[in-house]
This record gives structure tokens, sequence and C-alpha cells, in this order.
């Protein structure tokens, strides 16, 4: 705990992973606190843990399943010497280098961090949907849509997130509704089509969830709809939320510049934060593109910048691993 | 994915193995598309050695065994029962880490 690192990475989705595994090959030997196991998509590994096929990655032809696609990253990272640990990172102190975060009592100090906590899936906020959490409201399609095999489903959102999942679900559910605030989706094309053509899907349009209804068991949502004001009632036994996602950043509040939606400032064209030392790569300081490619590529970045800001420090002699201990 | 200290329970094995526990045991409901519940796997093993004789852990592949999930009305994975003298007397739905998992299991260890 009082040896002072070159590196600790905050988050272990595919940015951090890709940081990690050019920090490594930097002889920088990063520390990658990963994250706790969580249903949610804050978890080791991050988004991509939660979905189940991988199109849109480049390199795989055929696509590859997101827990797969991060075990490959991690244990890229791992031979290259990255060191792993899955715990969640529950305090930091950036005033000053060297900095320091802690998982608990345990503290660890780093003369560059790289932040890449990701993001996290909204709720809808409604305490119904928090009491019914396991009894018909889901946070993960893939993990609990065989649960709901003959039933029918509602799926909220108009993202990619959104159609992936309502799809994905068509497999065990025998209608899944849709329920969109707007009358147009956000997803891709591609993902809309599909959307469009599948029997089992059909969509509540300019609706908006106003509560979630069941008593030990979900048994229905209410909808309102956004341009006539009409409430209705849609029974479901199953209930999954992809509204959009939140950074997680509460860690650096007062600490590191955000903007008004939590998302980390960095410079334009680099992953610098507002202090020197910190860098921030991926979806926690990206609300334009988040994807997996963009967020691996913004770790990259992180680990160049890491790498460069810590060579030009004057008092600081970095460490070449050296086969001294062969 | 059952290991030494955690056996794997099935439809037919399962009544005999909470009945006859001396300890409290904890039973994991999972399957293999859950990514979340191969997460945890790893702590419930540190957990289950870490607490030999006061605890033990089992597995339930949800997946081969929907009678027992049903029951007890698993709707949701990764779903951890812990059962004490046959009666269930915890619920934990969704992962955890270690340390979360610990503080909700304190009171039956």
């Amino acid at each position: 705990m009082s040896e002072v690192r070159d590196v600790v990475i905050i988050g272990s989705g595919p940015a951090g992973l890709t940081a990690a595994i050019y920090t490594a090959r930097a002889n920088l030997r990063p520390l990658v606190i990963e994250g706790a196991p969580s249903s949610s998509s804050d978890q080791p590994g991050g988004q991509l843990m939660l979905t189940t096929e991988v199109e849109n990655y480049p390199g795989f032809v055929n696509g590859i399943q997101g827990p797969e696609l991060m075990a490959n990253f991690r244990a890229q990272a791992a031979r290259f010497g990255a060191e792993l640990l899955t715990e969640k990172v529950t305090r930091v102190d950036l005033s000053a280098p060297p900095f320091g975060v802690w998982v608990g009592d345990d503290e660890f100090r780093a003369r560059a961090v790289i932040v890449s906590t990701g993001a996290r899936s909204l709720m809808l906020g409604l305490e119904n949907e928090r009491k019914l959490l396991g009894y018909g409201v889901s946070t993960c399609a893939t993990c609990d849509g065989f649960f709901f095999r003959d039933q029918e489903i509602a799926v909220v959102g108009g993202g990619d997130s959104a159609l992936e999942e309502a799809l994905f679900l068509t497999k065990f559910a025998t209608l899944v509704t849709v329920v969109h605030r707007r009358s147009e989706l956000r997803a891709s094309k591609i993902m809309q089509d599909r959307a469009f053509r599948n029997d089992r899907i059909t969509f509540a349009w300019n609706s908006v969830v106003t509560d979630v209804l069941g008593d030990g068991l979900l048994r229905g949502i209410t909808l309102r709809n956004t341009v006539t004001g009409e409430e209705s009632e849609l029974p479901v036994g199953g209930l999954f939320v992809a509204i959009g996602h939140v950074p997680n950043t509460d860690l650096f509040t007062g600490q590191l510049d955000m903007d008004d939606a939590g998302y980390l400032i960095t410079e334009a064209g680099s992953t610098r934060t507002n202090v020197p030392g910190v860098f921030a790569s991926g979806d926690v300081q990206d609300h334009v593109y988040r994807q997996a490619i963009t967020a691996a590529g913004s770790g990259c970045m992180a680990a160049i910048d890491a790498e460069r800001w810590l060579e030009a420090q004057p008092e600081q002699a970095i460490e070449m691993a050296t086969p001294t201990n062969w | 994915m059952a290991t030494d200290i955690i056996t794997a329970l099935t439809d037919s094995t399962f009544d005999e193995a909470v009945a006859s526990s001396t300890e409290p045991l904890l039973v994991d409901f999972w399957a293999e598309w859950c990514g979340p519940c191969k997460l945890i796997a790893p702590v419930l093993e540190q957990i289950a050695t870490e607490n030999a004789g006061a605890l033990r852990i089992a597995k339930v592949d949800v997946d081969q065994n929907q009678q027992i999930a049903r029951r007890f009305d698993v709707m949701s994975i990764p779903t951890l029962i812990l059962f004490k003298d046959g009666i269930p007397q915890l619920r934990v739905v969704g992962a955890k880490g270690k340390g979360q998992l610990l503080e909700e299991l304190k009171a039956f260890l």
C-alpha cells in the first residue's frame, strides 16, 4: 500500500482494459481496479457483459458474444502483466500526485490515474420498479429472458440497447412492447428494420411509464401518452428498462471537471482532464459515440497520454522492468 | 460450475440436501448464459472456503432444474437464497461484490 505505482486504471470495460494493455506494454505495470460484480452495467467488463452478440466490433466477421470479447480483452491485459483487482473503488484523492485511490481501507497511490469507469443504465426511478427488481423487473435481459417464456414483456427505450433487448426477448416472450416517449426511434437503421419486421414486437409510441404495478410480483405498467395525456395500463409479466446511461462519476465530484450530465470533461483531442496526471477514457467522458470501439480507442489514447506525461515529469525516473530477477 | 466446495443440486437432490444441512445453506441459482452469475462464482467460492463449517454453499442450474427454480419463484438470476433449518431466511437478487454479500450474510454466519 505504501508503494507508489506508475499507473492505476479505474474501470475494466473496453477503455480501461485497452489502457491496461498499452500501459503494461510500456512497462508501466498498471493496476486495474476492475469494479465489483453486479447485475447492472457497472461491473468488471462493463456494459458488454450484459449483451449477447456484438456484431459491430471490427475484426469479428461473424460477431462475438459480449462477455467473450471482454474476457479476451482481460486476458490480453493480463498477458502483458497488468494487475487486475476485482473490487470497486470507494474513494479517490486527486488533489496532488501521487494520487490516492481507495478500495475500502486499502489505499493505492499512483503517479498517474486513468479513469475509465464508464456509464451505467438508467432506471425509471419509480419506487415499485425498485421493489419488484427480481420479481418481474430486470436489469439484465440476457440473464432473465428465460423466465418470461410465453409471457408478455415491455421494454422501455428507443435506442439500440432497447431494440437489442426487445429482439433478444422475442426468443422467449409471446409479445414484446417497446415503450418509447417519442414517435421516432433513435436506434440504428439496421436495428429498427429488424424490430419492425419482427412479428412479436409492437410499439407504444409517445408513451412514458408512470407507474410499475404489482405487489410482490410484476403485473403491469401504467403509461401516459405524451401527446394526448391519456393514461392506460399495459399488463406485462416482465419489464426491462433501456432508456439511456448515466456516467459513473460520483467518485470524482468536486475533484474533476464534469459537464451538466456528469460526464468528465477532457481536452479536445486528448484524454487529459483538468488535473495533470489524471486521464479519462471511454463512456465516462463520451456521450456522443459510446461504442466499444471508440472506448477502446480512447483507452489507447489515455495510455499514451499517461506514458508521455510520466516521461515528462522531471523528478521521477520511470523504472523500466529489467530482467535482473530472471 | 460446481467445484469441490460448492455442490451442484438438482430437482431430485435439492430437498434432501436442504433438510440435512446442519449449517446454513446458501443456494446460488444460476445459468450458463448469465454473465453476472459467472462473476459471482469465484466470490462464492472464496466465501465458502473462508466460512467452511459455518456456512455451506450449493448451486442450482435453473436451466436444468426448472422445478426448484419455479418453487422458489426465481425469475431473475443470479438469485441467492439462504436456508436455515430447511426454511428460506434471506433472498439476494442480482450479482453483488464480496463485501456486500458478506454484509447480507453476516447475521446468519
